[in-house]
């Protein structure tokens, strides 16, 4: 591997690109969850819910911010490393960004600093509108995103023109970009994986004070909410994951061959791989397990037709194998394991026994990991799937790095980028400890009130003009 | 000049930059002043001034960046892939200046906090340093070849033409952001902003001079359009006099008129460079055939349209709600438990 402009400017992109896809995911599902949390405040006035929502809503402002830090690499990046891409989909691609920043940044950034800094400043309803605002415009932006990069993968409306710099495409139909053939299923998945995320980021820091006896009402009241929440996208994301895969056999079969291991073509139906291990100098699978007829089955429905093999594309347009092939495994085995230990968890709830089970609870702890292998997996599969291409069948990578950037400017920018991700990993880190080593307010009115009494007295306390003014102006 | 959709676009990227400036220009300036105070609750009544606000401000720039992508594909590609390095540094600056007004008050330790602080202040000086640079670099003109590609090196960028708008970028920051700051404050410490106002003013007369008369002698041609359309002396004049304003107002103790002039001074400094290009987004130094224009840069009429489209459904909302955001974070700072 020649570390060149285009190496460099591809190990960048996956690098700038990964670490802010850590953040995003987070906002979108604790977004929904704080938002659910703060209905929840304004119909009960149970000051429960307004603990947990301030709680929350500082975790989520420190995700943010990295977020926020992270993103504006990504703004920059197309023009900086990629501007004979930029040249080339600026047309169309282009508008998808502006309207990103337009109808999703604005938005989510106006309405964060009341939901951070205005809970003296505003009455509560205002403050829910805040945060229902937030909760959206995080979901706007995954909107855009997921269009532009829709184009990437299976573009439409569009039409090649030539101009003095070279070949570009420009919108033909505004409507058919927005709904591209894979746009509306991958934002759905997007969705989907993101709510996961956010459900069970919640349930494992639940699990942890409940483990450690400590905030527990707190804590059983959000692992509840979030595992409703969590089990509702699991359901709905094996729907989704099924319609997506579909998609991708019809519109990017060399993508399809890659991830499901496909090598060889045969006249008999194909099979579902299961488990594999890929050797990438070889272009083999080793220790291959799958279902016959099965994937046959799941695209056409007959378990007889062959689906299409890597060997039935020409080699300068063939994916690579290893990558795709094992994150998208990764993904499913992830999207395999977390619904049998939800189904458990809620099996157990009914039973009225999840919050003394520690075994269990730990297990909530660690399982956070998975959906955050599983967002990241799924994105590598998807882009390196694409793979040789930047836009399918119209633009190679290798045709869309910046020729005025010296390689040794780009080897700079990535040492950089290296050096400050791993200090911001670190910092994020070390400051989520510590409020979670905090933990939420103490809820006024004993940790367990429930009597009727004691609840409209909180009521009272909460529920008059200027709820929140537990401040003292200091000069 | 007609009205056409590529000249709209070029307005409106230069509505967007105006508004960057002046919005992000008063929270750069905080940067950059706040190492300046006696003690850590000082500090932090300058920083929380801008706490809930600097995001959204910086908002601007990333819908600069999108906008000048949509609608001058080619000069966004030009631009970034040449200024490489001075885009990496700028991002470098906006990152350090993000996570360390929000990393700072997590944690007590003194070291800590000094950590942050500087980080604040040297991204906020760098990002308002290379702001002026790019703008510098515009108007001098970068070696572009035919392709529309940047020829040049990086050493190209560092010229001293370029440094000197820099230096005014930083001079016009600092008073826009000692006035807000003087806006925002009271007592003892709204006192010595006071002395603030004078000195950084002071340092952006000179500056605004030496760069006005530096522009003029090597940069003839930056006058053409106004020879064309007289009418743009007015815009000059109504830029002296806001900046004539700023004193007075100072003075006779009208901050609020103070920081509507520097603003409006903001505004005007974006509108003469817009002039000094206009119909060219980046000259090239190889020869006016390579230039970048409106024309040869832009999408096509079809993506202008549907941008402005957006634009006009979003920007109503956009600004309105900016507006409440402003509003419900007037008056002057209070700290509180949700404060920085």
């Amino acid at each position: 591997m020649e570390l060149d402009t285009f190496t460099l400017s591809r190990l960048q992109f996956a690098l700038t690109i990964m670490f802010h896809y850590l953040f995003p995911p987070l906002s979108i599902g604790l977004g929904v969850l704080m938002a659910i949390m703060e209905g929840m405040y304004l119909r009960t006035h149970d000051p429960h819910y307004h603990a947990m929502t301030r709680f929350w809503v500082r975790i989520f402002a420190v995700n943010f911010a990295v977020g926020v830090a992270s993103g504006i690499v990504m703004e920059f990046q197309f023009g900086t490393n990629w501007s004979r891409y930029a040249r080339f989909v600026g047309d169309v691609f282009g508008s998808a960004l502006a309207a990103e920043g337009i109808f999703a940044f604005f938005l989510e950034s106006g309405f964060l600093s009341v939901l951070v800094f205005g809970w003296d400043r505003v009455s509560p309803p205002i403050h829910f509108v805040a945060t229902c605002m937030v909760a959206l415009g995080s979901m706007f932006s995954a909107v855009w995103i997921v269009v532009a990069n829709s184009f990437m993968q299976t573009p439409a409306g569009y039409r090649i023109e030539m101009t003095q710099t070279g070949r570009r495409a420009v919108v033909a139909d505004f409507w058919a970009v927005l709904f591209s053939p894979s746009s509306v299923e991958r934002l759905v998945h997007v969705l989907l994986g993101a709510w996961i995320l956010g459900a069970f980021f919640v349930m494992s820091i639940s699990a942890w004070y409940l483990i450690h006896r400590r905030h527990e009402e707190f804590a059983r009241r959000s692992f509840t909410i979030a595992m409703w929440f969590g089990a509702l996208s699991l359901i709905a994301i094996w729907i989704s994951g099924d319609s997506q895969a579909r998609k991708v056999a019809h519109t990017q079969p060399a993508k399809l061959a890659a991830l499901e291991g496909h090598l060889h073509a045969s006249n008999e139906g194909t099979s579902l791989t299961l488990f594999g291990l890929p050797d990438p100098k070889e272009d083999r699978i080793d220790y291959q397990i799958g279902i016959p007829g099965l994937l046959s089955f799941l695209v056409y429905g007959d378990f007889h037709k062959p689906v299409r093999a890597l060997d039935q594309f020409s080699p300068q347009d063939r994916p690579p194998l290893a990558i795709p092939f094992s994150t998208y495994h990764l993904m499913l085995a992830v999207a395999s394991i977390l619904p049998l230990v939800l189904a458990y968890a809620l099996w157990q709830w009914w039973r009225g026994r999840l919050f003394t089970q520690r075994w269990l609870l730990w297990c909530f702890v660690v399982a956070v990991i998975g959906p955050y292998l599983a967002n990241q997996s799924g994105w590598v599969c998807a882009e390196v799937g694409r793979q040789p291409w930047i836009v399918y069948g119209q633009l190679r990578t290798s045709e869309a790095f910046s020729p005025s950037v010296p390689a040794g400017q780009v080897g700079a920018s990535l040492c950089m980028f290296g050096v400050m991700y791993a200090l911001l990993f670190a910092v994020w880190v070390y400051v989520l400890n510590r409020k979670i080593q905090h933990g939420p307010e103490p809820v006024p009115g004993g940790p367990e009130a429930t009597s009727a009494e004691d609840l409209l007295e909180a009521a009272a306390r909460y529920g008059g003009a200027a709820p929140f003014s537990m401040t003292e102006a200091k000069g | 000049m007609d009205l056409n959709l590529n000249l709209i676009w070029f307005i409106l990227l230069g509505v967007l930059l105006a508004g960057y400036a002046i919005l992000d220009g008063f929270d750069l300036g905080v940067g950059m002043l706040h190492l300046f105070v006696r003690d850590n609750t000082e500090r932090r009544i300058l920083l929380n001034s801008i706490g809930p606000l600097w995001d959204g401000n910086e908002v601007w720039l990333v819908v600069f960046g999108g906008a000048t992508f949509a609608a001058f594909p080619g000069a966004y590609a030009t631009a970034f892939s040449g200024f490489y390095l001075a885009f990496m540094l700028l991002l470098l600056a906006l990152i350090s200046r993000a996570v360390s007004i929000e990393f700072r008050s997590k944690a007590t330790h003194p070291l800590w906090r000094s950590f942050w602080d500087t980080a604040f202040f040297l991204g906020s000086l760098l990002a308002t340093f290379l702001y002026g640079v790019a703008v510098g670099n515009t108007m001098v003109g970068l070696p572009i070849a035919a392709d529309q590609e940047f020829a040049g090196d990086f050493m190209d960028l560092l010229r001293p033409y370029a440094l000197l708008v820099g230096l005014f970028a930083v001079a016009t920051f600092l008073t826009h952001g000692s006035i807000y700051l003087y806006l925002k404050t009271e007592g003892t410490l709204q006192q010595r902003i006071h002395g603030w106002m004078w000195t950084t003013f002071g340092f952006f007369l000179v500056m605004y001079l030496l760069t006005t008369i530096v522009t003029i002698v090597q940069f003839p041609d930056s006058t053409r359009n106004f020879r064309e359309h007289p009418w743009i002396w007015v815009v000059v004049l109504l830029n002296v006099l806001a900046i004539a304003n700023i004193p007075r107002a100072i003075y006779v103790q009208r901050p609020y008129y103070a920081f509507v002039s520097s603003a409006a001074t903001i505004a005007a400094f974006t509108f003469l460079f817009g002039l000094a290009l206009y119909p060219n987004l980046i000259v090239s130094t190889l020869g006016p055939e390579k230039n970048l224009t409106i024309y040869n840069a832009a999408s096509t009429k079809e993506t202008l349209s549907i941008m402005l489209i957006i634009a006009l459904l979003g920007m109503p909302f956009v600004l309105s709600y900016t507006a409440v955001v402003y509003w419900i974070f007037r008056g002057k700072v209070q700290i509180g438990e949700s404060s920085y």
